[in-house]
């Protein structure tokens, strides 16, 4: 690439404002050439140097008795017991999926993979975050359904189950959906490998697909500004997944980490080489000296900026002792990959790049990585909205997606047995069934309990343990309060794992927001963060790395402020672990409480097609006794199954339950006496968790803890075998249909879209 | 008895297939695609997964791998052969097995419990189940609807080699058929995975069974 | 009057094309190490009614663009002649 030598032209062309440009003079002491501005420009991204959320990022807690690696690291590694850790990440592919559904999800998928190989872990499980907008428009079924088809693409062939993940709609995500990918491996903690270029004369072996000249200032540039309409022109730089190389990739690391040949090991992702290069030295406190003619390329032509930046999928960067380097290359060409010596780990701190006999670039590591630019940026919270009588100063308006608030609203549905069918079969509410039976949930034969219940649970093979994973994104509650949107998401996917019996032991988060430059945006980033660091306090639970993806804008059109987590929960004896739906019929126990609105809740958002007023109250101690509680009965065995109660709220949760089964069980459910049936129904808030009890003694057991605990806990209803499913408002039948015209309402409801 | 499982490159359902083997009480060992020589082993099983990423047609590449020269004597000698989804997707590209599979009526992949039927209980991997016996195995595919000329259908049914067939024919496979065999029986391919079924902990043994007529067709129990 | 048209999809030069890719591996270990490169492409076949050949080339390219083709990774080319009457 020749850059134009207009000196304006230079920065933007690599997408950097001019004060950076001034600050790279500055450190050299002279103008970078071609190549070297080219390294600043996506090492100074938004994607690679998180320049607007480092700082903000701190206030997270991340440390924990079993966090081994932490962030700063391709991904967190949490040590089980028994010799085992666990590792974790979650990454966003959100700019490249709007551009490319299909390639966009399976390159994300590819990409977090591999960041969870770079720790020596074999991966073991893979969720998917998913946000669309309302699916009234093609583009965006066609969006839905190229994202779909590209995850199970590319994770089927790869061998790894996709065992969970989440698919949620809203008009804030018209045209931009969200694709948010979990990782999780396991690795014996003696076979831990980290991203680091150590030791002075080790050798930089390149693994894996050729390069070429796919994805040039692809996910880091794209990343780092928003789309507009027509976003042809950012086309080319789409890259192609390839899971069969990805595959061989996971066999061939996955050999070299056990033979011991590996003294470091990174993924090529955003920034490719550059990055994978940079990084791995800045870690290590070295340098690295590349030599671009030995990188084996898929192309003709390509220059030193085309080699350094291309971001073609599929390749590992491996670090290896001189003496090694050679049992690597045969390793991997057995399973029929290339690996090509292209450079060594010097102790002068700087990234060097040669070819053609000759140094094209020379730039110390640190400038490129920890010294990269890091902003405060400026931050405004919305003009405060007058208080209601009797509550609180309201978040304020949402630019995000969210309408302004409104007091009016749709007209209440005229009969409650008709609307709960209607929304049981409508896109927010239904099985998520047709889409996860596209991916391939129970390779490796380790998936125990499958997808549909509160989290997916893997065995961790040769011992007792098991892995509750589970994720959780908040976007429809963003766009009202940042700060309750990230408490909540950290609270639900904790109850999530809480509810199949599993410690929250660690998470990882991805912050989906807009434009940082925006004022209110950085607020709402900054809102989020809070709200993410309470709720880890209060749950105990620490944050091992994530992802922050920005610039998640079309037009000056912001996203709803969309935190989403990934957890992790561990079960030490699988024996113990517990369904969300009951083998048996029985009573119907709801264990925790708080006020309960229909404001932002999934029933508003059907009904008016937005959210709009205030979110419930947090009670994060309320919400840690509630888990607690979960889990202590679940190691008991005091429960049978057990369903958080959140989307839909209370009588969506109990309908999951009763109409999960093949044949459905029937249902009772008791509304409260006072207030309004619809909003006790399908309001949302609180920290509410319905099981369902063991048997008499257990019920004493159960109801004893709670007093104890001081969570409230009462019957609300009865699992039934007499295929009716009756709500009761008062004394009078609410709701009453038939168990099977429900179930086939909400398992049905989804078949259209796919 | 000693099982050899072939690992493609793309294979990824061997580590599951070896385990399976190990469950129901085999010695299992892996076989390398590019080895022709299949020795010491007394039964094979072609595993699931997208061998050769599944480029052409899903099984061609695999088919031309060295390993399939062994697979191939193997089978002529009499060997007990089961190629399991992509397995039997080879089985067919390399002419072992007759038919073809192809993308799923729906064009969907599909991952879910089926229940089938046993047809047959002559072939090595079916000798502990009853013709008739009802089969609830998970399926994870997107090309195995499985194609055959009608004539060519009546004559596997002819000769008694239909030994699978779904309940519900949810891919579209000519006479439903899930799993088919040689004109000898030994050689068999079925799309279900009995891998996935052999711990309570995964949600059942229903998969059990095929590992276990492996035992007892050695052992030259027959059933009519 | 009627026109046959048959259409050839394939990769952009320089996008990844990993079906390809495994093809040429194969090909080369059964001995085909003459082979550098493969491709795969689609061929699609329409059978359509257009006045005059102009009007007809001007759909397929519409149908092409709008459906057939995948802007962001592949490119396309077409022959186009009179179906005869049968």
């Amino acid at each position: 690439m020749s850059l134009s030598a207009s000196p304006e032209a230079r920065w933007t062309s690599v997408g950097l404002t001019e004060e950076e440009y001034r600050e790279i003079v500055r450190r050299l002491g002279r103008e970078p050439n071609d190549v070297e501005l080219g390294l600043f420009g996506v090492m100074w991204s938004e994607h690679c140097s998180y320049k607007s959320s480092r700082k903000l990022l701190k206030i997270l807690p991340s440390a924990g008795e079993r966090v081994r690696l932490g962030p700063g690291e391709n991904a967190g590694v949490l040590d089980i017991g028994g010799g085992w850790a666990v590792a974790l990440r979650i990454e966003s592919h959100n700019h490249p999926s709007a551009v490319e559904p299909y390639q966009g999800a399976a390159t994300g998928v590819g990409g977090i993979v591999r960041d969870i190989l770079s720790t020596g872990a074999r991966p073991v499980a893979l969720l998917d975050a998913l946000s669309f907008g309302l699916p009234d428009s093609p583009r965006d079924r066609a969006l839905l359904r190229g994202i779909v088809e590209g995850i199970g693409g590319y994770g089927n062939c790869l061998g790894v189950p996709t065992v969970g993940g989440e698919t949620v709609f809203h008009s804030g995500y018209d045209g931009q959906p969200l694709v948010n990918v979990m990782c999780v491996g396991l690795v014996r903690l003696e076979r831990l490998v980290r991203g680091r270029a150590e030791g002075e004369g080790n050798v930089l072996m390149l693994v894996g697909a050729r390069t070429g000249r796919d994805g040039i200032h692809g996910a880091s540039l794209l990343a780092s500004r928003g789309l507009s309409e027509g976003g042809e022109d950012k086309r080319p730089a789409v890259q192609v997944g390839d899971p069969f190389i990805g595959k061989r990739l996971i066999e061939a690391c996955a050999e070299l980490v056990e033979a011991g040949w590996v003294a470091g090991l990174t993924d090529l992702g955003a920034a490719g080489l550059t990055s994978a290069a940079a990084e791995a030295a800045g870690r290590a406190g070295r340098g690295v000296v590349l030599e671009l003619d030995r990188v084996p390329l898929r192309e003709d032509g390509m220059t030193p900026y085309e080699i350094m930046l291309s971001e073609s999928q599929e390749r590992m960067l491996i670090i290896a002792t001189p003496e090694g380097a050679g049992r690597v290359e045969a390793a991997c060409r057995r399973w029929g990959l290339e690996a090509a010596a292209v450079g060594r780990v010097t102790g002068d701190g700087y990234l060097r790049v040669r070819w053609r006999g000759r140094e094209v670039a020379a730039v110390p590591v640190r400038d490129l990585t920890e010294a990269a630019p890091a902003y405060e940026r400026p931050w405004r919270a919305p003009a405060p909205v007058t208080p209601e009588p009797g509550r609180g100063v309201a978040a304020g308006p949402s630019r995000g997606g969210a309408a302004a608030p409104s007091h009016g609203g749709a007209p209440r549905p005229a009969d409650p047995s008709e609307a709960f069918l209607d929304f049981l079969s409508s896109v927010h509410v239904a099985s998520r069934a047709p889409v996860y039976r596209r991916y391939d949930h129970e390779v490796q034969t380790n998936t125990v309990l499958r997808p549909g219940h509160d989290a997916a649970v893997i065995r961790v093979r040769g011992t007792r343990k098991g892995l509750a994973l589970a994720t959780d994104g908040a976007g429809r509650w963003g766009g009202l309060d940042p700060y309750y949107a990230g408490a909540i998401a950290v609270a639900e996917a904790a109850r999530n794992v809480s509810c199949v019996g599993a410690e929250p032991i660690g998470l990882t988060d991805c912050l989906n927001f807009g434009n940082p430059e925006d004022p209110h945006v950085m607020w709402q980033f900054r809102r989020a963060l809070e709200g993410i660091r309470d709720a880890c306090l209060a749950l105990g639970i620490p944050v091992t790395g994530g992802n922050v993806s920005f610039y998640n804008e079309t037009d000056g059109r912001q996203i709803p402020p969309t935190p989403v987590v990934g957890m992790v929960g561990l079960i030490e004896d699988i024996e113990r672990l517990v369904p969300s739906s009951p083998r048996c019929p029985g009573a119907l126990w709801l264990l925790g409480g708080g006020a309960v609105s229909q404001e932002g809740s999934l029933w508003q958002m059907w009904r008016e097609g937005r959210v709009h007023g205030q979110c419930p109250p947090l009670d994060l101690s309320l919400e840690a006794a509630v888990q607690a509680l979960v889990r202590e009965a679940a190691g008991h065995g005091w429960i049978r199954a057990a369903h958080d109660v959140s989307d839909g709220g209370l009588l969506v949760a109990a309908a999951e339950m009763a109409l999960s089964p093949e044949i459905p069980w029937g249902l009772r459910l008791q509304l409260p006496e006072a207030g309004d049936a619809w909003t006790a129904a399908y309001g949302e808030g609180g920290a509410r968790v319905l099981v369902v009890p063991a048997g008499p003694e257990a019920e004493r057991a159960l109801m004893r803890r709670a007093e104890e605990r001081a969570v409230p806990c009462r019957e609300v209803g009865r699992l039934t075998e007499d295929g009716r499913v009756i709500v009761k408002s008062g004394r009078d039948a609410w709701v009453d249909v038939a168990a099977e015209r429900a179930a086939r309402a909400w398992k049905e409801g989804w078949a259209w879209l796919l | 008895m000693r099982l050899g499982v072939v690992i493609f490159p793309g294979s990824n359902c061997d580590r599951d297939a070896l385990a399976a083997a190990e469950i129901a009480g085999y010695e299992a060992v892996p076989l390398w695609h590019g080895e022709s020589a299949v020795e010491g082993v007394d039964a094979i099983i072609l595993p699931g997964g997208f061998s050769y990423g599944d480029a052409l047609r899903a099984g061609a590449l695999a088919a031309t791998a060295p390993v399939m020269a062994g697979v191939r004597r193997f089978a002529a000698r009499g060997g007990a052969v089961l190629g399991i989804c992509n397995g039997f997707q080879i089985l067919c590209e390399a002419g072992l097995l007759p038919g073809a599979l192809t993308r799923n009526r729906d064009l969907a992949f599909h991952c879910h419990d089926v229940a089938l039927t046993v047809v047959t209980a002559r072939t090595p991997w079916t000798r502990a189940l009853a013709p008739g016996e009802r089969l609830v195995l998970p399926v994870a595919h997107g090309e195995g609807r499985y194609v055959v000329p009608p004539e060519e259908l009546d004559r596997l049914e002819a000769q008694d080699q239909i030994v699978f067939r779904y309940e519900d024919n949810f891919n579209g496979s000519c006479g439903a058929v899930a799993g088919v065999c040689n004109r000898a029986g030994n050689v068999v391919g079925m799309m279900p995975h009995p891998e996935r079924r052999v711990e309570a902990v995964l949600g059942g043994e229903a998969g059990l069974g095929v590992f276990r007529s492996l035992r007892l067709a050695a052992a030259g129990v027959t059933r009519p | 009057m009627r026109w046959r048209a048959v259409v050839a999809v394939e990769l952009k030069p320089g996008v990844l094309d990993p079906q390809g890719e495994a093809v040429r591996e194969a090909l080369r270990r059964m001995g085909h190490d003459h082979v550098s490169d493969v491709r795969v492409g689609k061929r699609i076949q329409l059978l359509l009614e257009a006045a005059e050949e102009g009007e007809a080339r001007a759909r397929v390219r519409d149908i092409c663009e709008s459906l057939l083709v995948n802007p962001v990774l592949e490119r396309y080319a077409f022959d186009i002649e009179p179906e005869g009457e049968r």
